[in-house]
């Protein structure tokens, strides 16, 4: 079971949440112009790395929002956690692993 | 009293050669469609200057973590053709193969618990005749004639409303399938090399021309890949992409029991799949996790999930004890079909989005792949499997019928 800090509500288990893939995906800008290899690429592929992943959940049985995770695919640690408005963080470093409530955002 | 000795341990089933420099062919992963491709490559074509590069042991992935249940009632024409031709495959392959490895046709339930899953149950019941695949429709009493331990009873949370059943579908033991493959392969000059795992690609240009591994650079004429779940990392590695998600796909065994159990029970929709193993355990499986995985462990509450569900099924399960949990990584397609064809690099094939349900078309992905990279074309089983229907939109949608949730 993994424990995710909500930026809004913070940690809470996996349970709570829904999984939304790969963060970072922008809907292409000109639709129109697109190939079908391009709508391919848009529609069917995502980054499947093994290791560092920023990936969308969502706080489905909380506050139903978005948000981004950074997270490692092999030893399943939540790396960090932020808003959809803010960037990719660099990695952080190992203290910040176990984020309170109150410095992943929570509980304001 | 006397004692019965313990029988002579069994020749070595295959030699562990050292790799060689350069090989026709070099096949990436020593799991089951690994073995079965090598197998066909030499067995139909003539191939055995051949290599199966495997990074742990022998068929240690998702070959020993599977659930062994092999049917083939999907729905659509492609996959029926592709799944039945491996049901008709391991059928013969026992005999072909010299080696028992306890093939067993007790048969397939998949239950249906919601008017939905009725009407889907019952269209692919038809859609399966149609295609010569034995299926047939079961009203809940004559589910409970197949297998009495389950509750048929109405009073359930998500009663029983009836369920597809084909009869020659069954399970085999797993590592004994591994096992006779890679004996037959060894004999006919196949390589099988363990502990050998490929960090990168050989290329003129975009064309492949060997692998480095962590046992040296080793040639090859062509190259397959057959890695399951990872297939993106290797993918990547030789620079192009694949459409899979890689995710843990977790199963648990009880302790030992009498056998109560006939059959094979799925239920897509309370999420557990169940069979009984020769020796007594009680297997069971469920959906993926939701997340990207690569650990070979998943979330505990899936396993909760998943045992709340068999013993709501069966209520005698409800004192049996789980000796052990485990996990495999499942590279899962968008449309929940495989992927097998050509790649963007010459000479290098790919066999892999197989997902949760990869064990039982082991005979027919060997085969098809085999004949994909022997003839450089793709089998007409696995034409409609090639990495282009994702661009070309001609989906093989089969996530109703692969039975587990991705």
């Amino acid at each position: 079971m993994l424990l995710i800090s909500c930026p809004w509500c913070g940690p809470r288990d996996e349970t709570e949440y829904h999984y939304g893939g790969q963060a970072h995906v922008p809907y292409p800008e000109t639709p129109a112009d697109l190939t079908d290899e391009q709508w391919a690429e848009y529609v069917f592929y995502r980054d499947n790395p093994k290791g560092h992943f920023a990936e969308r959940w969502m706080h489905s049985l909380g506050c139903r929002r978005w948000f981004n995770v950074l997270r490692d695919t092999v030893s399943y640690d939540v790396l960090a956690v932020y808003r959809l408005d803010e960037p990719r963080p660099e990695l952080p470093t190992l203290r910040d692993l176990h984020q309170t409530a109150e410095a992943a955002g929570g509980n304001r | 009293m006397t004692t019965t000795p313990l029988p002579e341990h069994p020749d070595w089933l295959w030699r562990n050669p050292e790799p060689r420099s350069s090989y026709d062919v070099v096949i990436i992963g020593g799991g089951g469609h690994g073995l079965a491709t090598a197998y066909y490559l030499a067995k139909h074509h003539g191939i055995t200057n051949v290599a199966v590069l495997e990074k742990g042991w022998l068929a240690g992935g998702n070959m020993a973590r599977n659930t062994t249940i092999i049917r083939s009632n999907y729905l659509w024409d492609e996959s029926a053709a592709i799944y039945e031709h491996a049901l008709k495959l391991w059928e013969q392959l026992p005999e072909e193969l010299d080696y028992d490895f306890l093939f067993s046709q007790r048969g397939v339930l998949n239950l249906a618990h919601t008017l939905q899953d009725v009407r889907e149950g019952v269209r692919r019941v038809n859609a399966n005749r149609l295609n010569g695949v034995d299926a047939e429709w079961l009203e809940p009493d004559e589910v409970a004639k197949v297998c009495p331990i389950l509750n048929v009873s109405a009073d359930t949370r998500y009663p029983v409303l009836g369920g597809t059943y084909q009869p020659r579908a069954g399970i085999a033991k797993h590592d004994h399938v591994a096992w006779a493959l890679a004996r037959r392969a060894d004999e006919m000059g196949v390589d099988l090399i363990q502990g050998c795992e490929v960090t990168g690609f050989l290329k003129d240009g975009d064309r492949v021309v060997g692998v480095e591994t962590s046992r040296g650079r080793i040639l090859a004429g062509r190259v397959g890949l057959a890695a399951a779940g990872h297939s993106s990392v290797l993918a990547q590695r030789a620079g192009f992409r694949l459409p899979v998600q890689s995710h843990p796909l977790q199963a648990l065994v009880s302790e030992l029991h009498e056998p109560v159990h006939p059959t094979v029970v799925m239920s897509n929709h309370v999420h557990v799949y169940v069979s009984q193993a020769h020796k007594g355990e009680l297997v069971m499986g469920a959906g993926v996790d939701a997340y990207n995985g690569y650990g070979q462990r998943g979330s505990f509450h899936v396993i909760e999930h998943q045992m709340a569900a068999a013993v709501e099924l069966f209520p005698v399960f409800a004192r049996a004890h789980v000796l052990r949990t485990w996990g495999g990584i499942v590279d899962v397609t968008p449309d929940a079909s495989p992927v097998i064809g050509t790649t963007p690099i010459e000479n290098l094939y790919v066999n892999c989005g197989w997902g949760t349900g990869g064990f039982k078309a082991t005979p027919a992905a060997g085969l098809t792949f085999a004949h994909t990279i022997a003839t450089g074309a793709p089998h007409p089983l696995n034409a409609p499997f090639a990495l282009e229907r994702f661009t070309t939109g001609a989906l093989v949608d089969e996530h109703g019928a692969a039975a587990v949730a991705h």
